[in-house]
Protein backbone atom coordinates (compact mmCIF):
# COMPACT_ATOMS: atom_id res chain seq x y z
CA UNK A 1 0.00 0.00 0.00
CA UNK A 2 1.55 3.29 -1.06
CA UNK A 3 1.12 6.69 0.58
CA UNK A 4 -1.62 7.82 -1.85
CA UNK A 5 -3.73 4.79 -1.02
CA UNK A 6 -3.03 5.29 2.67
CA UNK A 7 -4.34 8.84 2.42
CA UNK A 8 -7.55 7.65 0.73
CA UNK A 9 -8.00 4.94 3.34
CA UNK A 10 -7.68 7.48 6.18
CA UNK A 11 -10.14 9.85 4.49
CA UNK A 12 -12.50 6.92 3.94
CA UNK A 13 -12.39 5.82 7.58
CA UNK A 14 -12.95 9.39 8.79
CA UNK A 15 -15.91 9.81 6.42
CA UNK A 16 -17.42 6.49 7.46
CA UNK A 17 -17.08 7.35 11.16
CA UNK A 18 -18.56 10.77 10.52
CA UNK A 19 -21.45 9.22 8.61
CA UNK A 20 -21.97 6.68 11.40
CA UNK A 21 -22.51 9.46 13.94
CA UNK A 22 -25.34 11.16 12.02
CA UNK A 23 -28.15 9.27 13.83
CA UNK A 24 -26.66 10.37 17.17
CA UNK A 25 -26.76 14.07 16.35
CA UNK A 26 -30.00 14.21 14.40
CA UNK A 27 -33.25 12.32 14.03
CA UNK A 28 -36.54 12.74 12.23
CA UNK A 29 -36.41 14.54 8.91
CA UNK A 30 -32.65 14.77 8.37
CA UNK A 31 -32.03 11.19 9.44
CA UNK A 32 -34.62 10.01 6.94
CA UNK A 33 -32.91 12.03 4.19
CA UNK A 34 -29.55 10.61 5.25
CA UNK A 35 -30.98 7.08 5.10
CA UNK A 36 -32.30 7.67 1.60
CA UNK A 37 -28.96 9.12 0.54
CA UNK A 38 -27.10 6.16 2.06
CA UNK A 39 -29.36 3.77 0.15
CA UNK A 40 -28.52 5.55 -3.11
CA UNK A 41 -24.81 5.67 -2.26
CA UNK A 42 -24.75 1.89 -1.88
CA UNK A 43 -26.84 1.40 -5.03
CA UNK A 44 -25.04 3.81 -7.33
CA UNK A 45 -21.58 2.81 -6.19
CA UNK A 46 -22.31 -0.86 -6.76
CA UNK A 47 -23.90 0.05 -10.11
CA UNK A 48 -20.68 1.81 -11.07
CA UNK A 49 -18.60 -1.27 -10.24
CA UNK A 50 -20.10 -2.87 -13.33
CA UNK A 51 -21.19 -0.01 -15.57
CA UNK A 52 -18.19 2.24 -14.96
CA UNK A 53 -15.49 0.14 -16.63
CA UNK A 54 -17.74 -1.66 -19.15
CA UNK A 55 -19.77 1.42 -20.29
CA UNK A 56 -22.91 -0.73 -20.29
CA UNK A 57 -25.90 1.14 -18.90
CA UNK A 58 -27.56 -1.42 -16.63
CA UNK A 59 -31.18 -0.57 -15.88
CA UNK A 60 -31.76 -3.57 -13.68
CA UNK A 61 -31.32 -1.93 -10.27
CA UNK A 62 -35.08 -1.58 -9.80
CA UNK A 63 -35.59 -5.27 -10.56
CA UNK A 64 -32.95 -6.53 -8.11
CA UNK A 65 -33.94 -4.02 -5.45
CA UNK A 66 -37.53 -5.19 -5.87
CA UNK A 67 -36.53 -8.83 -5.53
CA UNK A 68 -34.81 -7.96 -2.25
CA UNK A 69 -37.81 -6.10 -0.86
CA UNK A 70 -40.39 -8.51 -2.16
CA UNK A 71 -38.68 -11.68 -0.92
CA UNK A 72 -38.30 -10.19 2.55
CA UNK A 73 -41.98 -9.22 2.53
CA UNK A 74 -43.16 -12.54 1.17
CA UNK A 75 -40.89 -14.62 3.39
CA UNK A 76 -41.92 -12.81 6.54
CA UNK A 77 -45.69 -12.62 5.94
CA UNK A 78 -46.40 -15.73 3.90
CA UNK A 79 -43.88 -18.17 5.31
CA UNK A 80 -43.10 -16.77 8.79
CA UNK A 81 -39.38 -16.63 8.21
CA UNK A 82 -37.09 -14.23 10.04
CA UNK A 83 -35.92 -10.98 8.48
CA UNK A 84 -32.29 -12.10 8.66
CA UNK A 85 -32.84 -15.36 6.82
CA UNK A 86 -34.71 -13.57 4.03
CA UNK A 87 -32.07 -10.83 3.87
CA UNK A 88 -29.56 -13.60 3.11
CA UNK A 89 -31.75 -15.52 0.66
CA UNK A 90 -32.83 -12.47 -1.38
CA UNK A 91 -29.37 -11.37 -2.54
CA UNK A 92 -28.51 -14.98 -3.42
CA UNK A 93 -31.63 -15.25 -5.59
CA UNK A 94 -30.80 -11.93 -7.26
CA UNK A 95 -27.21 -13.03 -7.88
CA UNK A 96 -28.37 -16.20 -9.60
CA UNK A 97 -30.84 -14.22 -11.70
CA UNK A 98 -28.10 -11.73 -12.60
CA UNK A 99 -25.92 -14.63 -13.69
CA UNK A 100 -28.62 -16.03 -15.97
CA UNK A 101 -29.37 -12.61 -17.48
CA UNK A 102 -25.68 -11.93 -17.89
CA UNK A 103 -25.02 -15.25 -19.58
CA UNK A 104 -27.90 -14.70 -21.99
CA UNK A 105 -27.13 -11.10 -22.93
CA UNK A 106 -23.55 -10.14 -22.13
CA UNK A 107 -22.04 -12.46 -24.72
CA UNK A 108 -23.66 -10.30 -27.40
CA UNK A 109 -23.54 -6.64 -28.29
CA UNK A 110 -24.00 -4.26 -25.39
CA UNK A 111 -27.22 -2.79 -26.76
CA UNK A 112 -29.06 -6.07 -26.22
CA UNK A 113 -28.09 -6.01 -22.58
CA UNK A 114 -29.36 -2.45 -22.11
CA UNK A 115 -32.65 -3.26 -23.81
CA UNK A 116 -33.09 -6.43 -21.78
CA UNK A 117 -32.63 -4.61 -18.49
CA UNK A 118 -34.86 -1.72 -19.60
CA UNK A 119 -38.14 -3.59 -19.12
CA UNK A 120 -36.90 -6.08 -16.54
CA UNK A 121 -38.36 -4.46 -13.41
CA UNK A 122 -41.74 -4.04 -15.10
CA UNK A 123 -41.73 -7.62 -16.39
CA UNK A 124 -40.86 -9.14 -12.99
CA UNK A 125 -43.50 -6.94 -11.38
CA UNK A 126 -46.10 -8.31 -13.83
CA UNK A 127 -45.00 -11.88 -13.13
CA UNK A 128 -45.02 -11.42 -9.35
CA UNK A 129 -48.44 -9.76 -9.39
CA UNK A 130 -49.80 -12.56 -11.53
CA UNK A 131 -48.41 -15.29 -9.25
CA UNK A 132 -49.69 -13.47 -6.19
CA UNK A 133 -53.18 -12.91 -7.60
CA UNK A 134 -53.65 -16.42 -8.90
CA UNK A 135 -51.81 -18.72 -6.53
CA UNK A 136 -51.03 -17.00 -3.25
CA UNK A 137 -54.24 -15.07 -2.81
CA UNK A 138 -53.05 -12.44 -0.38
CA UNK A 139 -52.08 -9.03 -1.73
CA UNK A 140 -50.58 -7.27 1.24
CA UNK A 141 -47.21 -8.26 2.66
CA UNK A 142 -46.20 -6.84 6.00
CA UNK A 143 -42.63 -6.40 7.13
CA UNK A 144 -42.85 -5.79 10.85
CA UNK A 145 -39.55 -5.49 12.70
CA UNK A 146 -38.27 -3.53 15.71
CA UNK A 147 -35.76 -1.67 13.59
CA UNK A 148 -35.67 2.08 13.95
CA UNK A 149 -34.59 4.39 11.16
CA UNK A 150 -31.13 4.58 12.79
CA UNK A 151 -30.72 0.78 12.61
CA UNK A 152 -31.57 0.76 8.92
CA UNK A 153 -29.22 3.66 8.37
CA UNK A 154 -26.34 1.85 10.05
CA UNK A 155 -27.00 -1.32 8.11
CA UNK A 156 -26.98 0.65 4.85
CA UNK A 157 -23.78 2.37 5.89
CA UNK A 158 -22.15 -1.01 6.45
CA UNK A 159 -23.29 -2.20 3.04
CA UNK A 160 -21.98 0.99 1.43
CA UNK A 161 -18.64 0.50 3.18
CA UNK A 162 -18.46 -3.10 1.96
CA UNK A 163 -19.27 -1.93 -1.57
CA UNK A 164 -16.40 0.56 -1.41
CA UNK A 165 -14.01 -2.09 -0.10
CA UNK A 166 -15.14 -4.52 -2.78
CA UNK A 167 -14.68 -1.86 -5.44
CA UNK A 168 -11.19 -1.10 -4.16
CA UNK A 169 -10.24 -4.77 -4.12
CA UNK A 170 -11.70 -5.38 -7.60
CA UNK A 171 -9.78 -2.40 -8.98
CA UNK A 172 -6.54 -3.90 -7.71
CA UNK A 173 -7.34 -7.42 -8.87
CA UNK A 174 -6.83 -9.15 -12.20
CA UNK A 175 -10.58 -8.95 -12.73
CA UNK A 176 -10.60 -5.16 -12.43
CA UNK A 177 -7.67 -4.87 -14.81
CA UNK A 178 -9.39 -7.18 -17.29
CA UNK A 179 -12.55 -5.11 -17.06
CA UNK A 180 -10.74 -1.86 -17.79
CA UNK A 181 -9.25 -3.41 -20.91
CA UNK A 182 -12.67 -4.66 -21.98
CA UNK A 183 -14.07 -1.15 -21.50
CA UNK A 184 -11.33 0.38 -23.64
CA UNK A 185 -11.41 -2.15 -26.43
CA UNK A 186 -13.22 -5.43 -26.21
CA UNK A 187 -11.45 -6.95 -29.22
CA UNK A 188 -8.04 -6.27 -27.72
CA UNK A 189 -9.26 -7.83 -24.49
CA UNK A 190 -10.37 -10.96 -26.31
CA UNK A 191 -7.08 -11.19 -28.18
CA UNK A 192 -4.97 -11.08 -25.05
CA UNK A 193 -6.96 -14.02 -23.74
CA UNK A 194 -9.47 -12.43 -21.37
CA UNK A 195 -12.73 -14.27 -20.99
CA UNK A 196 -14.74 -11.11 -21.63
CA UNK A 197 -18.19 -12.58 -21.13
CA UNK A 198 -17.44 -14.14 -17.74
CA UNK A 199 -15.63 -11.07 -16.43
CA UNK A 200 -18.69 -8.97 -17.21
CA UNK A 201 -21.09 -11.56 -15.81
CA UNK A 202 -19.22 -11.75 -12.51
CA UNK A 203 -19.29 -7.99 -12.07
CA UNK A 204 -22.96 -7.85 -13.03
CA UNK A 205 -23.68 -10.50 -10.39
CA UNK A 206 -21.94 -8.34 -7.80
CA UNK A 207 -24.19 -5.42 -8.74
CA UNK A 208 -27.28 -7.60 -8.51
CA UNK A 209 -26.23 -8.95 -5.13
CA UNK A 210 -25.81 -5.52 -3.56
CA UNK A 211 -28.99 -4.08 -5.10
CA UNK A 212 -31.05 -6.94 -3.65
CA UNK A 213 -29.31 -6.65 -0.29
CA UNK A 214 -30.14 -2.94 -0.14
CA UNK A 215 -33.72 -3.72 -1.17
CA UNK A 216 -34.00 -6.27 1.65
CA UNK A 217 -32.61 -3.88 4.25
CA UNK A 218 -34.86 -1.04 3.18
CA UNK A 219 -37.99 -3.27 3.21
CA UNK A 220 -38.77 -2.64 6.94
CA UNK A 221 -38.93 1.06 6.10
CA UNK A 222 -41.97 0.49 3.91
CA UNK A 223 -43.53 -1.98 6.40
CA UNK A 224 -46.19 -2.74 3.77
CA UNK A 225 -44.79 -4.28 0.59
CA UNK A 226 -46.63 -4.21 -2.69
CA UNK A 227 -45.12 -5.27 -6.03
CA UNK A 228 -46.14 -1.92 -7.55
CA UNK A 229 -44.05 -0.07 -5.01
CA UNK A 230 -40.87 -2.12 -4.73
CA UNK A 231 -40.40 -2.91 -8.43
CA UNK A 232 -39.98 0.69 -9.45
CA UNK A 233 -38.43 1.33 -12.89
CA UNK A 234 -37.79 4.89 -11.78
CA UNK A 235 -35.29 3.69 -9.19
CA UNK A 236 -33.08 2.23 -11.92
CA UNK A 237 -32.93 5.59 -13.65
CA UNK A 238 -32.32 7.56 -10.46
CA UNK A 239 -29.34 5.36 -9.67
CA UNK A 240 -27.95 5.86 -13.18
CA UNK A 241 -28.36 9.64 -13.02
CA UNK A 242 -26.75 9.97 -9.61
CA UNK A 243 -23.77 7.86 -10.63
CA UNK A 244 -23.28 9.75 -13.91
CA UNK A 245 -23.72 13.10 -12.22
CA UNK A 246 -20.89 12.28 -9.83
CA UNK A 247 -18.69 10.58 -12.41
CA UNK A 248 -18.28 6.88 -13.06
CA UNK A 249 -14.55 6.65 -13.72
CA UNK A 250 -13.70 6.94 -10.03
CA UNK A 251 -14.91 4.72 -7.22
CA UNK A 252 -15.92 7.71 -5.10
CA UNK A 253 -17.56 9.52 -8.04
CA UNK A 254 -21.17 8.41 -7.41
CA UNK A 255 -20.90 9.56 -3.80
CA UNK A 256 -20.36 13.11 -5.03
CA UNK A 257 -23.44 12.87 -7.23
CA UNK A 258 -25.81 11.19 -4.78
CA UNK A 259 -25.72 13.78 -2.01
CA UNK A 260 -26.75 16.89 -4.00
CA UNK A 261 -29.17 14.94 -6.18
CA UNK A 262 -30.96 13.35 -3.21
CA UNK A 263 -31.49 16.78 -1.65
CA UNK A 264 -32.80 18.29 -4.90
CA UNK A 265 -34.95 15.24 -5.60
CA UNK A 266 -36.53 15.39 -2.12
CA UNK A 267 -37.21 19.10 -2.52
CA UNK A 268 -38.82 18.62 -5.94
CA UNK A 269 -40.86 15.59 -4.84
CA UNK A 270 -42.35 17.69 -2.04
CA UNK A 271 -42.86 21.02 -3.85
CA UNK A 272 -43.67 19.84 -7.39
CA UNK A 273 -44.74 16.18 -7.13
CA UNK A 274 -46.10 16.25 -10.70
CA UNK A 275 -42.90 17.44 -12.30
CA UNK A 276 -40.50 14.75 -11.09
CA UNK A 277 -40.48 12.91 -14.43
CA UNK A 278 -39.82 16.10 -16.35
CA UNK A 279 -37.00 16.89 -13.95
CA UNK A 280 -35.56 13.41 -14.42
CA UNK A 281 -35.52 13.94 -18.19
CA UNK A 282 -33.90 17.35 -17.97
CA UNK A 283 -31.22 15.99 -15.62
CA UNK A 284 -30.33 13.30 -18.15
CA UNK A 285 -30.01 15.91 -20.91
CA UNK A 286 -28.00 18.23 -18.68
CA UNK A 287 -25.53 15.45 -17.87
CA UNK A 288 -25.11 14.25 -21.47
CA UNK A 289 -24.61 17.70 -22.95
CA UNK A 290 -22.83 19.65 -20.25
CA UNK A 291 -21.20 17.35 -17.69
CA UNK A 292 -20.42 14.14 -19.58
CA UNK A 293 -17.73 13.14 -17.08
CA UNK A 294 -19.67 14.15 -14.00
CA UNK A 295 -18.61 16.38 -11.14
CA UNK A 296 -15.40 14.39 -10.76
CA UNK A 297 -14.54 15.12 -14.39
CA UNK A 298 -15.20 18.84 -13.91
CA UNK A 299 -13.11 18.87 -10.76
CA UNK A 300 -10.22 17.00 -12.36
CA UNK A 301 -10.32 19.34 -15.35
CA UNK A 302 -10.07 22.32 -13.02
CA UNK A 303 -7.19 20.96 -10.95
CA UNK A 304 -5.49 19.84 -14.15
CA UNK A 305 -5.66 23.38 -15.50
CA UNK A 306 -4.41 24.89 -12.26
CA UNK A 307 -1.35 22.67 -12.31
CA UNK A 308 -0.45 24.00 -15.75
CA UNK B 1 -59.20 -18.65 -35.06
CA UNK B 2 -60.24 -15.54 -33.16
CA UNK B 3 -56.78 -15.42 -31.62
CA UNK B 4 -55.11 -15.88 -34.97
CA UNK B 5 -57.02 -13.04 -36.62
CA UNK B 6 -56.75 -10.49 -33.85
CA UNK B 7 -53.13 -11.46 -33.23
CA UNK B 8 -52.25 -10.81 -36.85
CA UNK B 9 -54.16 -7.53 -36.83
CA UNK B 10 -52.28 -6.39 -33.71
CA UNK B 11 -48.99 -7.54 -35.23
CA UNK B 12 -49.62 -5.46 -38.34
CA UNK B 13 -49.87 -2.31 -36.28
CA UNK B 14 -46.79 -3.30 -34.27
CA UNK B 15 -44.95 -3.72 -37.56
CA UNK B 16 -45.55 -0.09 -38.40
CA UNK B 17 -44.10 1.23 -35.16
CA UNK B 18 -41.12 -1.13 -35.42
CA UNK B 19 -40.53 0.09 -38.95
CA UNK B 20 -40.22 3.61 -37.57
CA UNK B 21 -37.64 2.59 -34.99
CA UNK B 22 -35.84 0.48 -37.58
CA UNK B 23 -35.29 3.57 -39.74
CA UNK B 24 -33.93 5.46 -36.75
CA UNK B 25 -31.65 2.72 -35.50
CA UNK B 26 -30.74 1.02 -38.74
CA UNK B 27 -30.02 4.16 -40.76
CA UNK B 28 -29.39 7.06 -38.40
CA UNK B 29 -27.61 4.69 -35.95
CA UNK B 30 -29.46 6.25 -33.03
CA UNK B 31 -30.92 3.89 -30.45
CA UNK B 32 -33.96 6.11 -29.89
CA UNK B 33 -35.47 5.14 -26.56
CA UNK B 34 -37.94 8.01 -26.81
CA UNK B 35 -39.62 6.21 -29.70
CA UNK B 36 -42.51 4.99 -27.53
CA UNK B 37 -43.25 8.55 -26.46
CA UNK B 38 -43.66 9.55 -30.11
CA UNK B 39 -46.20 6.78 -30.37
CA UNK B 40 -48.09 8.02 -27.31
CA UNK B 41 -48.00 11.58 -28.65
CA UNK B 42 -49.60 10.33 -31.87
CA UNK B 43 -52.28 8.62 -29.79
CA UNK B 44 -52.79 11.71 -27.65
CA UNK B 45 -53.33 13.87 -30.74
CA UNK B 46 -55.96 11.43 -32.01
CA UNK B 47 -57.67 11.43 -28.61
CA UNK B 48 -57.79 15.21 -28.45
CA UNK B 49 -59.12 15.81 -31.91
CA UNK B 50 -61.64 13.01 -31.56
CA UNK B 51 -63.04 14.02 -28.18
CA UNK B 52 -62.91 17.77 -28.87
CA UNK B 53 -64.20 17.92 -32.42
CA UNK B 54 -65.00 14.33 -33.42
CA UNK B 55 -62.29 14.23 -36.07
CA UNK B 56 -61.56 10.72 -37.31
CA UNK B 57 -58.16 9.35 -36.26
CA UNK B 58 -57.49 8.55 -39.89
CA UNK B 59 -57.56 12.26 -40.69
CA UNK B 60 -55.54 13.01 -37.54
CA UNK B 61 -52.86 10.69 -38.88
CA UNK B 62 -52.44 13.01 -41.85
CA UNK B 63 -51.84 15.92 -39.48
CA UNK B 64 -49.63 13.93 -37.09
CA UNK B 65 -47.25 12.73 -39.80
CA UNK B 66 -45.82 16.12 -40.91
CA UNK B 67 -45.74 17.43 -37.33
CA UNK B 68 -43.86 14.37 -36.06
CA UNK B 69 -41.55 14.55 -39.06
CA UNK B 70 -40.66 18.17 -38.26
CA UNK B 71 -40.33 17.49 -34.53
CA UNK B 72 -38.06 14.50 -35.03
CA UNK B 73 -35.98 16.35 -37.58
CA UNK B 74 -35.40 19.11 -35.03
CA UNK B 75 -34.53 16.55 -32.34
CA UNK B 76 -32.00 14.91 -34.63
CA UNK B 77 -30.52 18.16 -35.89
CA UNK B 78 -30.13 19.97 -32.59
CA UNK B 79 -29.87 17.24 -29.95
CA UNK B 80 -28.47 14.13 -31.59
CA UNK B 81 -26.21 15.37 -34.39
CA UNK B 82 -23.92 17.14 -31.88
CA UNK B 83 -23.53 13.78 -30.15
CA UNK B 84 -22.74 12.04 -33.45
CA UNK B 85 -20.06 14.66 -34.14
CA UNK B 86 -18.68 14.52 -30.60
CA UNK B 87 -18.35 10.77 -30.29
CA UNK B 88 -15.08 9.15 -31.23
CA UNK B 89 -16.50 5.69 -31.85
CA UNK B 90 -19.75 3.80 -32.19
CA UNK B 91 -19.67 2.63 -28.55
CA UNK B 92 -19.43 6.17 -27.23
CA UNK B 93 -22.27 7.27 -29.51
CA UNK B 94 -24.39 4.36 -28.32
CA UNK B 95 -24.01 5.30 -24.65
CA UNK B 96 -24.56 9.01 -25.32
CA UNK B 97 -27.59 8.51 -27.51
CA UNK B 98 -29.14 6.06 -25.05
CA UNK B 99 -28.77 8.58 -22.24
CA UNK B 100 -29.90 11.56 -24.34
CA UNK B 101 -32.99 9.79 -25.64
CA UNK B 102 -33.83 8.67 -22.10
CA UNK B 103 -33.72 12.34 -21.23
CA UNK B 104 -36.00 13.24 -24.13
CA UNK B 105 -38.30 10.37 -23.25
CA UNK B 106 -38.70 11.41 -19.60
CA UNK B 107 -39.09 15.06 -20.54
CA UNK B 108 -41.89 14.14 -22.97
CA UNK B 109 -43.59 11.91 -20.38
CA UNK B 110 -43.34 14.75 -17.88
CA UNK B 111 -44.96 17.18 -20.28
CA UNK B 112 -47.67 14.71 -21.25
CA UNK B 113 -48.48 13.89 -17.61
CA UNK B 114 -48.96 17.57 -16.87
CA UNK B 115 -51.21 18.00 -19.92
CA UNK B 116 -53.25 14.83 -19.68
CA UNK B 117 -52.51 12.56 -16.74
CA UNK B 118 -55.43 10.18 -17.25
CA UNK B 119 -55.95 7.31 -19.65
CA UNK B 120 -56.02 8.10 -23.35
CA UNK B 121 -59.09 6.24 -24.46
CA UNK B 122 -61.99 6.92 -26.76
CA UNK B 123 -64.42 4.89 -28.77
CA UNK B 124 -63.95 4.95 -32.51
CA UNK B 125 -65.45 2.33 -34.84
CA UNK B 126 -65.86 -0.08 -31.95
CA UNK B 127 -68.36 -2.12 -33.96
CA UNK B 128 -68.16 -5.87 -34.46
CA UNK B 129 -67.09 -7.01 -37.88
CA UNK B 130 -67.10 -10.53 -39.29
CA UNK B 131 -64.06 -11.79 -41.10
CA UNK B 132 -63.35 -15.41 -42.06
CA UNK B 133 -66.01 -16.60 -39.64
CA UNK B 134 -64.66 -14.81 -36.59
CA UNK B 135 -65.64 -11.46 -35.19
CA UNK B 136 -63.18 -8.62 -34.65
CA UNK B 137 -63.61 -4.98 -33.75
CA UNK B 138 -63.76 -2.84 -36.86
CA UNK B 139 -61.18 -0.37 -35.50
CA UNK B 140 -58.54 -3.11 -35.36
CA UNK B 141 -59.15 -3.99 -38.98
CA UNK B 142 -59.06 -0.36 -40.10
CA UNK B 143 -55.84 0.27 -38.18
CA UNK B 144 -54.31 -2.84 -39.71
CA UNK B 145 -55.27 -1.82 -43.24
CA UNK B 146 -53.90 1.69 -42.73
CA UNK B 147 -50.68 0.30 -41.27
CA UNK B 148 -50.32 -2.12 -44.17
CA UNK B 149 -50.83 0.67 -46.70
CA UNK B 150 -48.23 2.90 -45.06
CA UNK B 151 -45.83 0.01 -44.69
CA UNK B 152 -46.19 -0.95 -48.35
CA UNK B 153 -45.69 2.65 -49.46
CA UNK B 154 -42.55 2.87 -47.34
CA UNK B 155 -41.24 -0.38 -48.74
CA UNK B 156 -41.74 0.78 -52.32
CA UNK B 157 -40.18 4.16 -51.56
CA UNK B 158 -37.10 2.48 -50.07
CA UNK B 159 -36.66 0.06 -52.93
CA UNK B 160 -37.80 1.98 -55.97
CA UNK B 161 -36.71 5.60 -55.54
CA UNK B 162 -33.40 7.39 -55.61
CA UNK B 163 -33.77 8.79 -52.07
CA UNK B 164 -34.82 5.40 -50.78
CA UNK B 165 -31.71 3.83 -52.27
CA UNK B 166 -29.57 6.45 -50.55
CA UNK B 167 -31.26 5.61 -47.24
CA UNK B 168 -30.52 1.92 -47.73
CA UNK B 169 -26.93 2.70 -48.68
CA UNK B 170 -26.39 4.64 -45.45
CA UNK B 171 -27.90 1.78 -43.49
CA UNK B 172 -25.40 -0.66 -45.01
CA UNK B 173 -22.26 1.43 -44.51
CA UNK B 174 -22.05 5.09 -43.53
CA UNK B 175 -18.50 5.59 -44.75
CA UNK B 176 -18.97 3.95 -48.12
CA UNK B 177 -22.18 5.91 -48.62
CA UNK B 178 -20.26 9.11 -48.02
CA UNK B 179 -17.64 8.05 -50.57
CA UNK B 180 -20.19 7.69 -53.36
CA UNK B 181 -21.44 11.19 -52.78
CA UNK B 182 -24.36 10.67 -50.41
CA UNK B 183 -24.84 13.40 -47.85
CA UNK B 184 -24.87 11.06 -44.85
CA UNK B 185 -25.93 13.68 -42.30
CA UNK B 186 -28.91 14.73 -44.41
CA UNK B 187 -30.01 11.19 -45.14
CA UNK B 188 -29.65 10.25 -41.47
CA UNK B 189 -31.75 13.23 -40.45
CA UNK B 190 -34.32 12.30 -43.09
CA UNK B 191 -34.46 8.69 -41.92
CA UNK B 192 -34.73 9.73 -38.27
CA UNK B 193 -37.52 12.20 -38.98
CA UNK B 194 -39.35 9.73 -41.22
CA UNK B 195 -39.00 7.03 -38.57
CA UNK B 196 -40.49 9.33 -35.94
CA UNK B 197 -43.39 10.21 -38.24
CA UNK B 198 -44.11 6.55 -39.00
CA UNK B 199 -44.08 5.67 -35.28
CA UNK B 200 -46.35 8.60 -34.40
CA UNK B 201 -48.86 7.56 -37.07
CA UNK B 202 -48.62 4.03 -35.68
CA UNK B 203 -49.56 5.52 -32.31
CA UNK B 204 -52.55 7.31 -33.80
CA UNK B 205 -53.76 4.00 -35.24
CA UNK B 206 -53.05 1.94 -32.10
CA UNK B 207 -54.92 4.44 -29.91
CA UNK B 208 -58.16 3.48 -31.68
CA UNK B 209 -58.16 0.06 -30.01
CA UNK B 210 -55.62 0.08 -27.17
CA UNK B 211 -55.88 2.29 -24.10
CA UNK B 212 -52.69 4.33 -23.72
CA UNK B 213 -51.47 6.59 -20.98
CA UNK B 214 -48.71 9.17 -20.72
CA UNK B 215 -46.12 6.81 -19.25
CA UNK B 216 -46.80 3.65 -21.28
CA UNK B 217 -44.38 4.65 -24.06
CA UNK B 218 -41.48 2.63 -22.68
CA UNK B 219 -43.45 -0.61 -23.04
CA UNK B 220 -43.92 0.10 -26.73
CA UNK B 221 -40.27 1.03 -27.11
CA UNK B 222 -39.43 -2.34 -25.58
CA UNK B 223 -41.73 -4.19 -27.96
CA UNK B 224 -40.41 -2.34 -31.00
CA UNK B 225 -36.85 -3.16 -29.95
CA UNK B 226 -37.68 -6.82 -29.48
CA UNK B 227 -39.28 -6.89 -32.93
CA UNK B 228 -36.25 -5.24 -34.53
CA UNK B 229 -33.80 -7.58 -32.88
CA UNK B 230 -35.90 -10.60 -33.78
CA UNK B 231 -36.22 -9.44 -37.37
CA UNK B 232 -32.60 -8.37 -37.70
CA UNK B 233 -31.55 -4.71 -37.53
CA UNK B 234 -32.32 -2.89 -40.79
CA UNK B 235 -34.30 -5.81 -42.23
CA UNK B 236 -37.84 -4.62 -43.00
CA UNK B 237 -39.24 -7.99 -44.06
CA UNK B 238 -37.79 -9.60 -40.95
CA UNK B 239 -39.37 -6.91 -38.80
CA UNK B 240 -42.81 -7.51 -40.33
CA UNK B 241 -42.64 -11.26 -39.67
CA UNK B 242 -41.32 -10.61 -36.17
CA UNK B 243 -44.12 -8.13 -35.47
CA UNK B 244 -46.75 -10.64 -36.57
CA UNK B 245 -45.17 -13.30 -34.34
CA UNK B 246 -45.14 -10.93 -31.37
CA UNK B 247 -48.76 -9.91 -32.03
CA UNK B 248 -49.83 -13.55 -32.19
CA UNK B 249 -47.96 -14.64 -29.08
CA UNK B 250 -49.18 -11.66 -27.07
CA UNK B 251 -52.78 -12.20 -28.08
CA UNK B 252 -52.52 -15.91 -27.28
CA UNK B 253 -51.05 -15.28 -23.84
CA UNK B 254 -53.57 -12.53 -23.12
CA UNK B 255 -56.53 -14.72 -24.06
CA UNK B 256 -55.40 -18.08 -22.72
CA UNK B 257 -53.48 -17.14 -19.58
CA UNK B 258 -53.69 -13.53 -18.41
CA UNK B 259 -53.59 -10.09 -20.07
CA UNK B 260 -51.08 -8.96 -17.44
CA UNK B 261 -48.45 -11.30 -18.82
CA UNK B 262 -48.02 -9.87 -22.33
CA UNK B 263 -44.74 -8.19 -21.44
CA UNK B 264 -43.45 -11.41 -19.89
CA UNK B 265 -44.39 -13.21 -23.12
CA UNK B 266 -42.47 -10.63 -25.13
CA UNK B 267 -39.49 -11.26 -22.84
CA UNK B 268 -39.66 -15.00 -23.40
CA UNK B 269 -39.50 -14.38 -27.16
CA UNK B 270 -36.66 -11.93 -26.66
CA UNK B 271 -34.72 -14.44 -24.59
CA UNK B 272 -35.25 -17.17 -27.17
CA UNK B 273 -33.99 -14.85 -29.92
CA UNK B 274 -30.92 -13.88 -27.91
CA UNK B 275 -30.11 -17.50 -27.14
CA UNK B 276 -30.78 -19.08 -30.52
CA UNK B 277 -30.84 -16.45 -33.25
CA UNK B 278 -29.11 -13.26 -32.05
CA UNK B 279 -28.47 -12.28 -35.67
CA UNK B 280 -32.21 -12.07 -36.36
CA UNK B 281 -34.65 -14.43 -38.04
CA UNK B 282 -33.17 -14.06 -41.52
CA UNK B 283 -29.76 -12.69 -40.63
CA UNK B 284 -26.59 -14.58 -41.32
CA UNK B 285 -24.23 -15.39 -38.52
CA UNK B 286 -21.22 -13.09 -38.62
CA UNK B 287 -17.70 -14.12 -37.62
Amino acid sequence: MNSGEMKFLVIGVVLALGAASIPIVSDGYWLSIATTAMMYIALSTSWTLFSGPTHLIALSTGAFFGIGGYLVGSGMSDYDQSFWLMAIIAPVVATILAMLIGLATLRLSGVYFVIFTLGLAEMIRNLVSWVQNNFLGSRGLYVLTDFTEAHIYWMLLSVATIVFLAGWLINRSRLGFALRIIGNDEQVARHVGINTAWSKVILFMTTGFFAALVGAIVAPRYSYIEPNVVFSPQLSFLVVIMALLGGIHRLWGPLVGVIPFTLIWEAISISFPNSTTLFLGLSFLLIVYFIPNGFVGLFENLTGRMRK
Amino acid sequence: MDILISGLLLGGTYALMAMGLNLQYGVARIMNLANGEMLVLGGLAAFWLFTASAISPLITALVVAPLAFAGNWLIYRYLLLPLVRRSKNQGQLEVDSILATFGISFALVGVMVSIHGEYITYSYLADPFSILGSTVALNRLVAFLAAATIGAALYIWLNRTYAGTAVRAVSVDTEAAGLVGINVDRISALAFALGGAVTAVGGTLISTFITLDASIGVIFTMKALIIIIMGGVGDIRGAIIAALILGLVETTVATVIDPGLTLAAAYVIFLAVLLFRPQGLFGRRTS
